[in-house]
């Protein structure tokens, strides 16, 4: 509809704009912590307008870490780095290998594979965290980028976006293929994989933000300095002991552990998008 | 021949060159400044000899170590030196053959281990009923309170002469604040500074059966008459916005080296905290006592960790920790460790020591700490507690007590309410662990 | 649905879904499975005694008040979650489907917070909030005379958790909504304002039914979300306090286990989760295929 009146058609604005400075606030705040000293921060109330730190803080975030956390930002970025790669290629490669199996293959226990990988959309990590941890533990993984990455690709997210997608590839090509003397792994390599360029995009910012943004279970499984992930790294500066918080360089680890994941959405927001609304079928 | 000589020659020398030192990892909580000097010790005893090498390895919080620790266990490969905090030491001495008792391995290894060079009140803490140390004390805290002598002087109190009794004190807090503080008194630790050391203190009993030392059929009985005359007390005071608390564990701490409120109860571990953040002139107290307690004051407990040694590891492992623990306990590094990190040295020849080179002439603080542990030998209700879950139970108290400031029960019902739910978690612990 | 085209190759296909099954079965059936066999013991933390009670553990737990206090909490809490969320983010996409200027900027920069970890949710709000040092305790102190700390005050620390959790949750419940909206044919609301239905009535009576399907699923979703997801938030803001104010359900499966090392509760407590996640997907299922308004 289009409205004519002028404060109708600038509420909108008003709104939306007022939304996106509450949702930035404490984004800002934050910034503004990590340009500035310790006694600054400590000095209540904080000046909301950024001090001249930042180079200091955010070199020493990178290269030292907090006094209390062994690892520097570049470590526990590194970890996390890797853990998100492993968590998203991972599950794109096993979900696509076992989705063209269910969907362009007859065999018995087709249905029951299916059905079995299903449930796994049913229960969110959080809740068998306890009993996966012994599982890790038994298989001597814990500290290791194994165990970070293997119990976070067991959901059927992918599985179900891909077979939505595959379910709607014309079978015909199939077909031909087979005709033309292909098997079906190259069907799959040649023809299906590069048709299923969307969805796997979709799915790898998906999981990629999944996995960067882990938190529960690295907490559990890791610890060892040298496998901290960012996110684990901004919670044991934020729990010390006995000493204080150093709240400027904790602050630019924080806003460092968020921009990564929040480049990936605004550069790939279309396919994002796309393929979050299309795993609600 | 010749050849088979100089194979035999080489191969001796070879096992020499690279015979490897047996290498064993200690798994500790210490993190900061605590946990640099935890690694230079044992970069010194490494240096000190190429036999064995001991890596120190920091995992976190104390649950968080624990956990590991018996994560470690269950996967069939522990580390053969794991801190555990005080309170876990239920847990850890229920586990037969998951630790080894200390006392029997430098007993194996025949090392000379002398019980009585510790100082009594830090080992008994650790040992059993008879005198046998299951675990080497290793950080040993004691509660103190601190006080801020620029706002002493401001008040017109002495800065010399720190309040002594609780009446004393709750009257100097009082002063404080219309003095103009926001808040004259606040602590630490509700659980360990003023239920534990305050009945060690007062030597009257926290739970039956020795505080639990003589066996896992233990109850609470910290709703005595002078617990809940003292929780009252502390009531009543918040009410009059004397006292503020700060949250649990060592949340209170910023209320002090802010200068927002000017006494405060914290760990002597906090020294070198207080130290490098405080910028005031403050001072170090002995815990106050009430003086019509037949008693008191006794002496004060310890909080902080020890060092577990863990089961089924080899013989030469075992070595390598005993002569470790053996460096661990000699002055030098007992004196150095007390001296860095605040945290009282384990046996007296450390403290004579330390006297010796005027450490505490310009540090009087951890001194004062220390005489309160020797204070007097100490009795069943003085030498520590051993309670199962006690980390919950902990919890439990932190709770109600909670719950009293705000004013959802009266301080006996809290009191009470601890000892119920507490007990509880002890009869959990004594049928798991029976 | 016409014979669809499949290829029949013999061992190709185990051998496709094998990475997939045997992850799911060494990382969801095996812990699941080890959930429900360790719920029906009790045992020292070392694994060095075990007992058989079998339910007892169960009974316990809802015998127990502060189980069911967390129980209740948790449900209440997640109301509050998805109410808060899911309303704002509708309004918002309202606002931004119309056609105005900068409509694309405004959903940009209303998305991005998707990425934002939810522990990093929780660490902003902590540090705008903190009692001694946080900028809105202070003006909320100084300008409202409110003391604010979430430290001591039950009702203060589970407000913010609720917020830190709707705030990061807005924009998920925006991309659908938006998403959503755009599926709402023009021509009926058109065709209501033509009728003389006011705004709020166009809304209400058109615009809402057909958005149900959106609406359910961000329902489920932000429950799901709420009871789940947010343990960053609890651990890292309130560790459950103060008291046990803020101790949900997912919180104390994790403090049960590995603080308390009481892992007969703890496992039991990871059962009854998985009952109720599996009863809320279930739900969701049955209903969306029905109750769908197209």
């Amino acid at each position: 509809m289009i409205e004519h009146s002028i404060v109708r058609r600038t509420l909108p604005h008003l709104f939306l704009v007022l939304a996106i400075v509450v949702i930035v606030f404490p984004i800002w705040l934050v910034f503004s912590a990590s340009t500035q000293t310790l006694a600054d921060v400590l000095d209540a109330p904080m000046p909301v307008v950024p001090g001249v730190h930042l180079l200091e803080n955010y070199g020493r975030a990178l290269l030292e870490g907090t006094k209390s956390l062994g690892a520097s930002a570049l470590t526990m970025v590194k970890n996390s780095l890797i853990m998100a790669l492993g968590i998203s290629v991972g599950k794109i490669v096993i979900s696509l290998l076992a989705t063209f199996a269910i969907v362009f293959f007859r065999f018995p226990l087709r249905g029951f594979c299916f059905w079995t990988i299903f449930i796994t959309l049913m229960l969110p990590v959080e809740v068998r965290i306890m009993p996966t941890y012994k599982v890790i533990s038994d298989l001597g993984l814990l500290d290791s980028y194994a165990g970070l990455i293997l119990p976070m690709i067991v959901s059927a997210t992918a599985v179900f976006l891909f077979r939505q997608f595959f379910l709607s590839v014309p079978r015909e090509m199939a077909e031909a293929a087979q005709i033309d003397g292909a098997g079906p792994m190259q069907f799959f390599a040649r023809v299906l994989v590069p048709m299923s360029r969307t969805p796997i995009a979709a799915m790898f910012v998906i999981q990629f933000i999944y996995g960067w943004n882990q938190y529960l279970w690295p907490l559990l499984i890791t610890t060892k300095e040298q496998y901290y992930t960012l996110l684990i790294g901004i919670n044991r500066m934020l729990a010390v002991n006995d000493a204080l918080v150093e709240w400027p360089v904790a602050m630019a680890t924080t806003l460092l552990a968020m921009l990564p994941p929040v480049a990936v959405v605004i550069v790939m927001q279309r396919s994002f998008i796309a393929g979050m609304t299309e795993t609600e079928k | 021949m010749r050849k088979a000589l100089v194979l035999a020659l080489l191969s001796l020398a070879a096992a020499g060159l690279f015979a490897q030192p047996v290498s064993v990892e200690f798994w500790h909580a210490m993190g900061g400044k605590n946990g640099e000097i935890t690694t230079a010790i044992a970069e010194k005893f490494n240096a000190s000899q190429s036999d064995y090498r001991v890596t120190a390895v920091f995992k976190g919080s104390y649950p968080d170590t624990m956990n590991a620790g018996i994560a470690a266990f269950r996967a069939g490969s522990p580390p053969a030196i794991l801190q555990v905090f005080e309170v876990g030491t239920a847990t850890m001495m229920a586990a037969k053959g998951a630790i080894k008792p200390v006392y029997q391995l430098m007993a194996e290894q025949g090392e000379k281990f002398d019980p009585k060079v510790y100082i009594p009140t830090i080992t008994s803490y650790y040992s059993t009923a008879k005198g046998e140390m299951l675990s080497l004390p290793y950080n040993s805290s004691t509660a103190v309170f601190y006080y801020n002598k620029d706002a002493f002087r401001k008040a017109g109190l002495n800065p010399d002469k720190p309040p002594a009794t609780w009446p004393e004190l709750f009257e100097a807090a009082r002063k404080l604040k219309s003095a103009g503080y926001e808040y004259g008194l606040t602590t630490n630790w509700i659980s360990w500074i003023q239920l534990e050391n305050f009945c060690a203190w007062h030597n009257i009993p926290y739970g039956t059966r020795s505080n639990g030392f003589e066996g896992f059929d233990t109850q609470f009985v910290i709703n005595s008459e002078l617990p809940i005359r003292h929780f009252t007390n502390i009531y009543n005071l918040s009410k009059e916005k004397v006292f503020v608390y700060g949250g649990r564990e060592n949340k209170a701490n910023s209320l002090f080296t802010s200068g927002q409120v000017p006494i405060h109860f914290e760990s002597i571990g906090g020294y070198g905290n207080m130290k490098a953040t405080c910028k005031f002139d403050f001072g170090v107290a002995r815990l106050p006592y009430y003086p019509d307690v037949p008693g008191a004051p006794q002496n004060s407990c310890i909080g902080g960790a020890s060092l577990w040694v863990m089961g089924k590891k080899s013989r030469e492992e075992y070595k390598a920790v005993a002569k470790f623990f053996t460096f661990l306990s000699s002055p030098e590094i007992q004196a150095l460790w007390h001296q860095q990190t605040g945290y009282l040295p384990i046996t007296r020849a450390a403290y004579e020591l330390t006297k010796k080179q005027g450490f505490y002439n310009e540090n009087p603080g951890p001194e004062v700490a220390i005489l309160q542990l020797l204070n007097k030998p100490p009795t069943p209700n003085s030498m520590g507690i051993r309670f199962g879950f006690m980390p919950q139970i902990r919890e439990i108290i932190d709770e109600e007590w909670e719950a009293i400031l705000a004013d959802k029960k009266t301080p006996k019902q809290g009191l009470d309410d601890m000892v119920r739910r507490g007990n509880e978690k002890l009869r959990e612990f004594e049928r798991i662990n029976k | 649905m016409a014979k669809q085209y499949e290829f029949s190759a013999r061992r190709l296909p185990y051998l496709l879904v094998l990475p997939q099954m045997i992850v799911v079965f060494l990382f969801f059936f095996w812990p699941a499975a080890q959930a429900m066999w360790q719920s029906l013991f009790i045992q020292d933390a070392f694994g060095l005694s075990l007992t058989f009670v079998g339910l007892e553990n169960y009974l316990k737990l809802f015998k127990d008040p502060l189980y069911l206090d967390s129980l209740v909490r948790s449900f209440v809490y997640a109301g509050f979650v998805a109410l808060i969320a899911m309303s704002v983010a509708l309004f918002l996409a309202v606002q931004a489907n119309r056609r105005i200027r900068g409509a694309l900027f405004y959903k940009t920069m209303l998305v991005w917070p998707y990425a934002v970890a939810t522990l990093v949710a929780g660490v902003l709000w902590m540090f705008m909030f903190n009692p001694n040092i946080g900028v809105l305790s202070y003006v909320l102190f100084k300008r409202f005379g409110v003391e604010w700390n979430y430290l001591l005050n039950d009702s203060q620390a589970f407000l913010l958790v609720t917020l830190a959790a709707s705030w990061k949750q807005i924009s998920y419940n925006f991309v659908f909504f938006v998403a959503g909206l755009q599926n709402v044919p023009a021509s009926l609301v058109e065709a209501s304002a033509i009728d003389g239905a006011g705004p709020f009535k166009r809304f209400w009576r058109i615009v809402f039914p057909l958005l149900s399907p959106t609406t359910f699923y961000l329902l489920v979703m932000n429950l799901v979300y709420a009871f789940f997801e947010t343990f960053p938030i609890i651990h890292q803001v309130t560790q459950g306090g103060p008291g046990q104010a803020t101790t949900m359900l997912v919180y104390k499966v994790y403090r049960d286990g590995v603080f308390n090392l009481d892992l007969g509760s703890s496992s039991a407590q990871s059962v009854v989760l998985m009952a109720l996640v599996i009863s809320l997907t279930i739900l969701q299922f049955r209903f969306v295929e029905r109750r769908v308004t197209y």
